[in-house]
Order: structure tokens, then C-alpha cells, then sequence
């Protein structure tokens, strides 16, 4: 039977509601207004007839629960004996504890100003932080070097081998493609001019010194940033950082030190791996589309690669990974404690450690250059 | 022994989050050989007391003194050498997820002792059986269920035989036979080994049958409302707040 609802006032003043059917919460219900508009008027009372109601849920209840509010913010008494002995009892619980004073949470308005000035203190404070992590990583790397640090060597050879032999399938293929593709651009432009032999050198000279190191680090702070964020960071709501302070043991010490180590060490090593098969990609492309031998196209590359573009190359992978490695352990440890923070630590790893390598290269590039490397 | 100072001294500790306080004007002794519950509702800062007495947190105000020593007003080196004593099981348990239990346990040993890897091992596999774990050596904490976390969480925070043990809701996510289980080792260890335990709970069962000694924080007051004996608080501190939790919220008048 469909859900019905009327409402009458009595000659007494009285608003009498009648509730009949079936009023469920899949059913499709009346709505109240009609009630509400009534309590407006501030009736003596209000009553409810309830003798042709058939089952009821949910759908009842937070209807009568919404009819007791609007009658309360009007000063009219309630006369709950028409109701069922269940419903009755389930208002009675729900209006047993006050809604708390001050409980409910309000959107505070904030203005243009106060927005971005808060955003402000919120990057100046996040800066600060990432500061004082360096300088507690370097105060750990001294406590490293005079061998008082705790660590297990076990655990840094696992972040050595995470950070480098596992990460080669992905270096291989992102390298290999740019050199091809800057290959292609090489052999497209410099045709025109007759100088498609100088596509061994665009592509050497660009891997070598800036995507080798650049694309790497970016696929390093994706893949073992990200890794170190979430690690640390579940580590921290699983209460293990604490565990291991109230040990003695320096959490930077023994977490993060071994981390930064294994990626210090290893992303020059997969630069230098990279950059070999982003000049494989080039020749590939270069043979195929260029008439040059292969010992040609090989000279010529060998000719352009100077020590210094291959140091500066390694150099500033040096650098990109301990940044990487920094934004992705001080998020770890600056996690909140809940499921949602790692995950949010975790996307800010990856962040922080693209800017930060982007920034960084942009600011070794115009050393270099001033340099002549 | 001499005890008239007590073994761990509470004095004026305040503790806040920036300028948000949840305890202050904390007072209470802990005697050697003590077992002391913190307790309190939910929400009071029980466990946020028991941060400020491991050297997590510090407090606003106010210092603990271990045997005389203020902890907070020492430097580095010499808290270090004060948390040597200490022992800590953790709510979780907050067992390293990358290590087995041999080598969990056997890190402190490593910080802190010159043992050879044998004689961590001999030692590990001892902590071990006290816990009734024996044989779990190479296993990971995730290949065991919660209440085996719990005893070799204990296992790790005994390793260096600590004068104090410090419990955070030893009984949470336990089943009550476990729970009872672990009330008893702890019992037992502390007469066997006369540690003093210091235990944040609030569960009635727990309270009654090891504490002998406690604190009792009230989140409205933001203060402790009385510190002794937990069955003399119950049956006879005056005010009402306290008989009531001790009760489980029965009445005076209906309870046996």
C-alpha cells in the first residue's frame, strides 16, 4: 500500500497528522512540508493517528525526527501516543543526547587575502621544514662517517638493489625511446642543410648532459620516491618510528640515511646506463634513416662527448638523487597518521621531487654554461 | 632498595598541542615494583601522557624524575641513557613490518651490547619463550596474528631487561582469554624480574587485577582527579566521576 500522509487541524487547535501505508525507504514517501507549513502557524499541539500505518524504516522515523525539530524551533508539544511503541523509542534515543554546543563544523569563510596568505605561511613553513630535514640528514651523515650510526647493512644493500637493478627495464625503455625521438628530429632538421651526420652528435650531447640525468631522476622520483614516502610514512602510523626513538635509534639514521645512500649511488650509475641507450636508440634511427656506416655514425658520436658533458651529466644526477631521495623520506617521516596521509605524503613526494629536480637543473645549466663545461 | 623517592615522579607535567592543553598539573609517584595504571576515558590524553614519560613528547610544563633525575631537563646523551632502560610495547605492537621477530628484538641487543650474532641469537630465542613465541624466530609480523604481535612486541621491549615497562592499551584487540593471558606474563614478569610497569588502559578487568597503584584523568577537568589504589578509588574516593568509571557506570546503590 503507497504511503499517504494529511493533516488536519482539530477545532482544539491541535494538528493532527494521520500516516497510513507502507513508509519505507525505498518506497517513494510524501513529503512533510505540508505538516511543516502547519507547525508554522504555532498549533497548540501536534498529534499523530497511526492506526492503517504498515511497515515502516528509516524512511519514518527521520521524518517524524525532522517534524519534532520544526515543532521545537516553534514551542509546540509534541503528543507521541499515536506512534508506534518503536518508533517512539527510537526518537526518544536519537533526541537523548543534545546535539553538542558548538560540534558541528561550520565552513568558515575565508577571504582572497587571508587565502593566499595562508597558502603563503603554509609553502614558507613547508620550506622550513624541508630545511631542517637537511640539516638533520647532514648531522646524520656525520654521525655515519664517526660509525655511531645505527643502521642495517642488509637493509641498505636491499634499497641499493630496489633503486638500481630494478629500476633498468623502465630506464631502458624511457632512454631508448628520447633517442629516438630526438634522432628523428635531428635527421628531419639537419637534412635540410646536409648535415645529417650531426644527428650522432645532437643526440650524444643531449643525453649525455641533460635528458640522461633529467629523465631518469624523474622516473626515480615516481618509482623509489614515491616507494620511500610510502614506506616511511606507513612505518609512522604503524607507531615503528616511535618505536624505534624511544630505542635510542635516530629514526633519520637509521631510515633515511641508507636510502638517500642507495639512491646517491645509483642514479648515476642507471644516468650512465640510460644515456648508453638513449645513443643505441639514435643509431638505430641514424642507420635506418641516414647513409652513414655504422663506424661513422659511432666516431662521430665518440668525437662529440667531451669528459666534461659526461662528468657534468653524472654531477648533476648526483644531485637529482638526493633530492629525489630527500622530498621522498622528509614526506614519509612528516606523514599525519591515518591511510589518507600516506597517500597524500606519497603524491607529495613525487611532486616536491620533480620541482626540486627541474629547479635544480635549471640552476645547474647557467652554472655550467658559465663555467664553459 | 630505597623507595621513599619513588621510581618514576610525575611533577606539574602540563601537556598541550600548541595552545590547545589536554592534561595539566599532573602530579603522582611511582614506586619500584609498582604496577601503574593511567587511566581515564577516551579522548583524555592517556596516551599522550605516557609519550611525555617515554621522551616522544615533551611536556608543556613540569618534568618526570627517573630515581631523582628529571628526564626532560637532561641533555641528549644522558635521556639516551635513561631511555636504556625503558621498555615499550606499543598499541599495535609497532613491530618493524621489514624484519623477522629474531631481528626485531635483536636490534636493541645490537645497539647497546657488544654480544656476538650467537649470543643475540640465544638471547632472542629466550625473550622468545617468556612470550610463549618460541620457534616464531624467522617469522614476519604480518605472518602472525594480532595477539602474537602484542607478545613479541613485549619480547622486543624486554630485550635489554628494562628497569621500566611501559604498556600502551596492552588489552586493545585482543580476545579477553588473550587479553587475560597477557595481564598474567605481565604479572609475572614483574615479579620475576621486579620491573616496575606503568600501563595505559581502560578496561575495568585489566585495572582490577594487576594495578596496584594508578592515575586517573579526566578529559572535562583536564586534570588528574586522583591517583592511588584503584580498588580504594573505587570504593571509596570521594568524588563521584571516578566511582562512577570504576564502576562501569553502575550506581553506588545497585553495585555488589
Amino acid at each position: 500500500m503507497n504511503a499517504a500522509l494529511t493533516c488536519t487541524v482539530t477545532p482544539d487547535d491541535t494538528l493532527a497528522v494521520t500516516l497510513a501505508g507502507d513508509w519505507l525507504l525505498d518506497a517513494s514517501l510524501p513529503g512533510i512540508e505540508p505538516v511543516i507549513e502547519r507547525l508554522q502557524a504555532a498549533p497548540a499541539a501536534v498529534s499523530f493517528d497511526t492506526s492503517d500505518l504498515g511497515d515502516w524504516d528509516t524512511g519514518l522515523v527521520s521524518r517524524l525526527v525532522s517534524i519534532r525539530h520544526s515543532a521545537e524551533a516553534n514551542n509546540v508539544p509534541i503528543d507521541d501516543s499515536g506512534l508506534p511503541e518503536g518508533a517512539r523509542q527510537l526518537i526518544a534515543l536519537a533526541f537523548a543526547v543534545r546535539e553538542r554546543e558548538g560540534a558541528r563544523r561550520k565552513a568558515r569563510d575565508i577571504g582572497f587575502f587571508e587565502g593566499i596568505g595562508e597558502k603563503t605561511l603554509r609553502v614558507v613553513g613547508r620550506s622550513r621544514d624541508l630545511l631542517a630535514f637537511v640539516g638533520e640528514l647532514m648531522l646524520s651523515f656525520g654521525r655515519l662517517f664517526r660509525g655511531k650510526a645505527t643502521y642495517l647493512r642488509s637493509d641498505l644493500v636491499q634499497y641499493i638493489q630496489e633503486a638500481g637493478a630494478e629500476a633498468l627495464p623502465i630506464v631502458s625503455l624511457i632512454s631508448f625511446l628520447i633517442g629516438m625521438i630526438f634522432a628523428f628530429v635531428g635527421v628531419m632538421q639537419l637534412n635540410n642543410f646536409g648535415a645529417g651526420i650531426y644527428t650522432a652528435d645532437l643526440v650524444a650531447v643531449a643525453m649525455v648532459r641533460e635528458m640522461a640525468p633529467i629523465m631518469t631522476a624523474i622516473i626515480m622520483a615516481g618509482r623509489t620516491g614515491a616507494a620511500y614516502a610510502a614506506q616511511i610514512g606507513t612505518m609512522k602510523v604503524n607507531e615503528e618510528v616511535d618505536a624505534l626513538t624511544t630505542l635510542g635509534v635516530d629514526p633519520v639514521d637509521f631510515l633515511v640515511t641508507p636510502r638517500v645512500i642507495a639512491l646517491i649511488v645509483m642514479l648515476p650509475l642507471l644516468t650512465l646506463y640510460g644515456s648508453l641507450m638513449g645513443i643505441l636508440g639514435g643509431t638505430f634511427v641514424g642507420l635506418s634513416m641516414l647513409d652513414v656506416s655504422l663506424v661513422q655514425y659511432m666516431s662521430q658520436t665518440v668525437n662529440s662527448v667531451g669528459l666534461n658533458s659526461l662528468l657534468g651529466g653524472l654531477f648533476k644526477s648526483v644531485v637529482y638523487g638526493s633530492l629525489v631521495a630527500i622530498a621522498g623520506c622528509q614526506q614519509g617521516l612528516a606523514c599525519g597518521n591515518s591511510a589518507m596521509a600516506v597517500g597524500q605524503s606519497t603524491t607529495r613526494a613525487v611532486v616536491m621531487g620533480i620541482v626540486l629536480i627541474v629547479v635544480s637543473a635549471s640552476i645547474l645549466t647557467v652554472i655550467y654554461i658559465n663555467l664553459g663545461i | 632498595m630505597q623507595d621513599d623517592d619513588g621510581h618514576i615522579v610525575a611533577q606539574d607535567i602540563t601537556v598541550a598541542y600548541g595552545d590547545f592543553i589536554v592534561q595539566r598539573d599532573l602530579n603522582f609517584t611511582v614506586k619500584r615494583g609498582d604496577v601503574f595504571i593511567i587511566m581515564g576515558g577516551s579522548g583524555c590524553g592517556k596516551s599522550t601522557l605516557l609519550k611525555v614519560m617515554i621522551g616522544l613528547k615533551e611536556p608543556a610544563t613540569g618534568d618526570v624524575l627517573y630515581e631523582g633525575t628529571p628526564f626532560w631537563a637532561s641533555d641528549d646523551s644522558d635521556q639516551e641513557a635513561m631511555k636504556r632502560k625503558f621498555g615499550t610495547l606499543f598499541q599495535s605492537g609497532a613491530l618493524w613490518s621489514s624484519m623477522t621477530l629474531a631481528e626485531n628484538i635483536g636490534l636493541a641487543l645490537k645497539q647497546y651490547t657488544s654480544l656476538s650474532d650467537a649470543e643475540i641469537g640465544d638471547v632472542v630465542a629466550y625473550k622468545l619463550m617468556l612470550v610463549g613465541l618460541s620457534g616464531f624466530e624467522d617469522y614476519y609480523p604480518s605472518e602472525i596474528s594480532g595477539g602474537m604481535k602484542k607478545r613479541a612486541g613485549l619480547a622486543r621491549a624486554m630485550a635489554l631487561d628494562p628497569d621500566i615497562l611501559f604498556f600502551d592499551e596492552p588489552s586493545a584487540g585482543l580476545d579477553p582469554i588473550s587479553a587475560k593471558l597477557l595481564d598474567d606474563l605481565i604479572l609475572e614478569l614483574r615479579d620475576s624480574l621486579g620491573t616496575t610497569v606503568v600501563v595505559v588502559t581502560h578496561e575495568l578487568a585489566s585495572i582490577f587485577s594487576i594495578g596496584n597503584n594508578s592515575v586517573f584523568l579526566d578529559a572535562d577537568a583536564k586534570t588528574q582527579l586522583a591517583t592511588g589504589d584503584p580498588r580504594e578509588l573505587r570504593d571509596s574516593h570521594p568524588n563521584d566521576i571516578v566511582r562512577t568509571f570504576l564502576r562501569r557506570g553502575v550506581p553506588e546503590a545497585s553495585a555488589a
